[in-house]
């Protein structure tokens, strides 16, 4: 458990070794690093500032009329993984992202993960992602989530641990593929003298994966769209960048109609049908006459199309019950009740405050623990314990009291770092890692992800809306 | 293609053409302020005039300065058709037509604004204004560029040009319009220097005044000028030119959908009738009764347009 502030020399270092030499998957790279001047190091670090600038990989910040578009700070010094260390989370990662789709047909059909007593059915019932609208229903080839951004911390050598699964619509994949781009562009060389496993194709299998799952009252080729809430939508850039790497229309709530029995865009030719919608937009938003009336970034009746099986919605509505922290805290469970084994990857072990034992215990530990809200996201409403100030863990554990059911609690733990660029050279940081999934009728993994940085000394939050920048994320061949 | 992209490709060329012949504009009546010494004020009127933004600018502001003018229509937001104002639609609209768009296009666009706004932070001082207005000029040509040298010549790429030409000939129409009583045989006194600049500034505010002594001969006279930039097919603002092209994407696009819509007959009876119709008619007719019938036609052409591909933002 980490108790200092500053850097924390009892994190795992993925690129040095105690004794300053270089861990095996950076060996090639470390020998590249040695003979680099830092000077130019710190120009292309500036370079890729622009390349990013000038390409838009930007996000929006509400309420900042002038400075409304941000860069997220990008780290020229890849994260790099083995391939053995690869194969072991990718097993990992299949063996989870499998269960989560068993799960949920299983608490939209039958429930028998409930009648068997390892999940208490309120936990289901009456959770807010729970969508009752999606009983009894399948969607086009049992497949709920299509795409999971599954989160990974590391400890050690071999400590890896699943931090959450995001099953609703995971976001940063345009990062993914923008830090390789422009890795590639400054640094070519380095992909001559490190073999590192591709992402670029991460669109195609994307547009495939989408096509194949096509709803059964699609006739002839499938035509898939992206949804996305708008140009002011915080991950606009992304939503946009995805539906052209993959040649589709980007659409927007007001651009479909439901029109005899199908949902269709408003074309120069006039309506045309959509068979596949990749939506960015959440499920509280995806229908006014079904979820909340007043959204304006939906389509109305898109649920009845989707039940009568005349279009696909990816990731299904209904999908963030199975990525809810409440219900993380019984992913072990979940995984060895689908696939009959032992979860391969390790949660983070998790304290459910609605439990009156360790609630008492949460409170009594607060100063080493995180303690997240249930729903929350984005770093947000959370508190890390260890470096709140004594006022700060006060006026949560109020919080707590009042509402220990909103809560949950996990130890601290010792983030792995990489080094980034700083001015007097290098220096460790926390990181953690996001690799993508796509599911159709198989489950592909592609071989890197997004790796996000704290770029604050002793940090341990990586999200980019609190100071976290991101990294090029190569899994070597071998 | 949605309508909604199919509005914003033909918005996004709109707006960058505007920049650019604003930046066009600017430049003229600069010009014509180094030429003379006294009432500079009067060109910066009819600068404004050209620009369409005359009204706009009594709102904003109690007299006319050759500052306040130049403020106005270089980056004044309260200015709709202020180049920065331009171009940050211009930009804003390609943002949303991304995934029509080639990267190289795209970037050259997001480019030109960030440059832009660095530039236009601040009120500008007069020994940066060439600097700026050939900026301006660079990076349109560079979108320009990008655009042709990397899109393909589809459906995406007949909207945009059409946006282009609609601009550009409306943009013509009101620089000759504004200017028209310096053109007309009984006002000018022919040959003084007066008139003389004058013709050189409308041929400047379109970035004729070198060309033009290629196609006619050295000496300005009015009806060369009209000619230039009515009729001649070869000249690149020409309203002619103009609708040779925008005829010729609508043509792709009936090819392409296989039907044509209200558009196609009101662009081709524009086009045949700048052919056909010489200048000296034209001028004995009342210039500014053509051009004002002109700039109506063109409105009402791209409402057509509109229409017919069912736009909608």
């Amino acid at each position: 458990m980490v108790k200092n502030k500053g850097t924390t020399p009892l994190a795992f270092d993925e690129m040095m070794n105690a004794d300053s030499s270089p861990r095996q998957p950076y060996s090639t790279y470390n020998e590249w690093y040695a003979s680099q001047d830092r000077n130019r190091l710190i120009a292309k670090s500036k370079e890729a500032e622009n390349i990013f600038r000038k390409t838009g990989i930007t996000f929006a910040v509400y309420g900042h009329a002038d400075s409304s578009e941000k860069l997220i700070p990008f780290d020229l010094i890849p994260r790099i993984i083995s391939g053995r260390e690869w194969r072991r989370l990718a097993q990992g990662i299949e063996q989870r992202v499998i269960a989560l789709n068993a799960f949920l047909d299983d608490i939209y059909h039958k429930q028998e993960i409930v009648r068997a007593g390892r999940i208490p059915r309120e936990l289901i019932e009456k959770n807010d992602a729970f969508l009752p609208q999606m009983i009894g229903f399948r969607p086009p080839g049992g497949v709920y989530t299509h795409i999971v951004g599954t989160d990974i911390v590391r400890t050690g050598e071999d400590q890896f641990y699943v931090l959450e699964d995001n099953a609703r619509t995971p976001s940063g994949v345009s990062y993914m593929l923008e830090n390789r781009e422009t890795m590639m562009q400054m640094f070519p060389e380095l992909f001559h003298q490190n073999r590192v496993r591709p992402v670029e194709n991460y669109p195609y299998l994307l547009r495939q994966s989408l096509a194949s799952l096509a709803p059964p009252g699609c006739s002839g080729k499938p035509r898939v769209a992206v949804l996305t809430p708008g140009i002011y939508n915080s991950a606009f850039y992304e939503h946009a960048f995805l539906a052209d790497m993959m040649g589709v229309e980007l659409v927007e709530g007001s651009d479909l109609r439901v029109i005899d029995g199908k949902v269709k865009m408003r074309t120069t030719r006039g309506y045309e049908a959509i068979d596949v919608l990749y939506r960015r937009v959440d499920d509280d938003f995806l229908d006014p006459l079904t979820f909340r009336p007043d959204s304006a970034l939906g389509v109305p009746g898109i649920m009845d199309v989707y039940r009568a099986g005349n279009i696909t919605i990816a990731n299904a509505p209904g999908t963030g019950i199975s990525d809810d922290k409440a219900i993380y805290s019984y992913m072990p469970e979940i995984v060895e009740f689908y696939t009959g084994r032992k979860p391969l990857l390790e949660n983070v072990p998790t304290w459910r405050c609605s439990e009156p034992q360790s609630l008492k215990y949460v409170l009594e530990h607060i100063e080493e623990l995180v303690i997240k809200e249930v729903h929350g996201s984005g770093g947000y409403g959370m508190l890390v314990g260890p470096t709140a100030t004594r006022k700060e863990r006060a006026i949560f554990a109020e919080k707590l009291k009042a509402r220990p059911g909103n809560y949950i609690a996990q130890p601290t733990l010792s983030l792995s770092t990489v080094p980034i660029l700083v001015n007097k050279g290098i220096a460790p940081r926390h990181v953690d890692l996001r690799p993508y999934v796509l599911v159709s009728d198989k489950v592909q993994i592609i071989p890197g992800g997004l790796t996000r940085v704290a770029l604050k000394a002793g940090s341990l939050v990586v999200n980019s809306s609190q100071g976290g920048g991101t990294k090029d994320t190569w899994v070597l061949e071998d | 293609m949605l309508g909604r992209t199919a509005n914003g490709l033909y918005w996004m060329f709109r707006y960058i053409e505007r920049a650019e012949n604003g930046a066009r504009l600017i430049d003229a009546g600069l010009r014509m302020s180094l030429t003379r010494s006294e009432a500079a004020e009067d060109d910066w009127d009819g600068v404004l005039q050209s620009a369409g933004v005359r009204e706009l600018y009594d709102e904003v502001h109690e007299t006319l300065t050759s500052s306040d003018a130049i403020d106005f229509l270089l980056r004044d937001r309260a200015n709709p058709s202020s180049v920065m104002s331009c171009i940050e639609a211009g930009r804003h609209n390609a943002r949303m037509v991304r995934t029509a768009l080639t990267r190289e296009t795209w970037e050259a666009t997001n480019e030109c604004w960030i440059e832009m706004k660095a530039m236009l932070a601040k009120k500008a001082r007069p020994a940066d204004l060439p600097e700026i207005i050939g900026t301006i000029k660079r990076r349109a040509g560079l979108i320009r560029g990008a655009f042709h040298g990397t899109m393909l010549r589809n459906e995406i790429f007949n909207f945009s040009r059409i946006g282009t030409f609609i601009e550009r000939a409306d943009n013509t129409a009101r620089i000759l319009d504004v200017k028209y009583y310096v053109l007309l045989p009984a006002v000018a006194a022919v040959g003084s220097s007066m008139d003389n600049v004058q013709w050189e500034s409308i041929l400047r505010s379109v970035s004729a005044h070198r060309a033009y002594g290629w196609v006619y001969d050295a000496e300005l006279r009015p009806a060369n000028i009209a000619d230039f930039l009515i009729s001649n097919g070869r000249m690149p603002r020409s309203l002619a030119y103009c609708y040779e092209k925008i005829v010729s994407n609508l043509g792709y696009l009936a090819r392409e959908y296989g039907a044509t819509h209200a558009a196609h007959g009101t662009a081709e009876q524009t086009l045949a009738a700048l052919r056909t119709r010489s200048i000296n008619d034209i001028m004995d007719q009342g210039l500014h009764e053509y051009l004002e019938e002109f700039i109506s036609d063109n409105n009402r052409l791209g409402q057509e347009i509109s229409d017919g591909y069912r736009f909608y933002h």
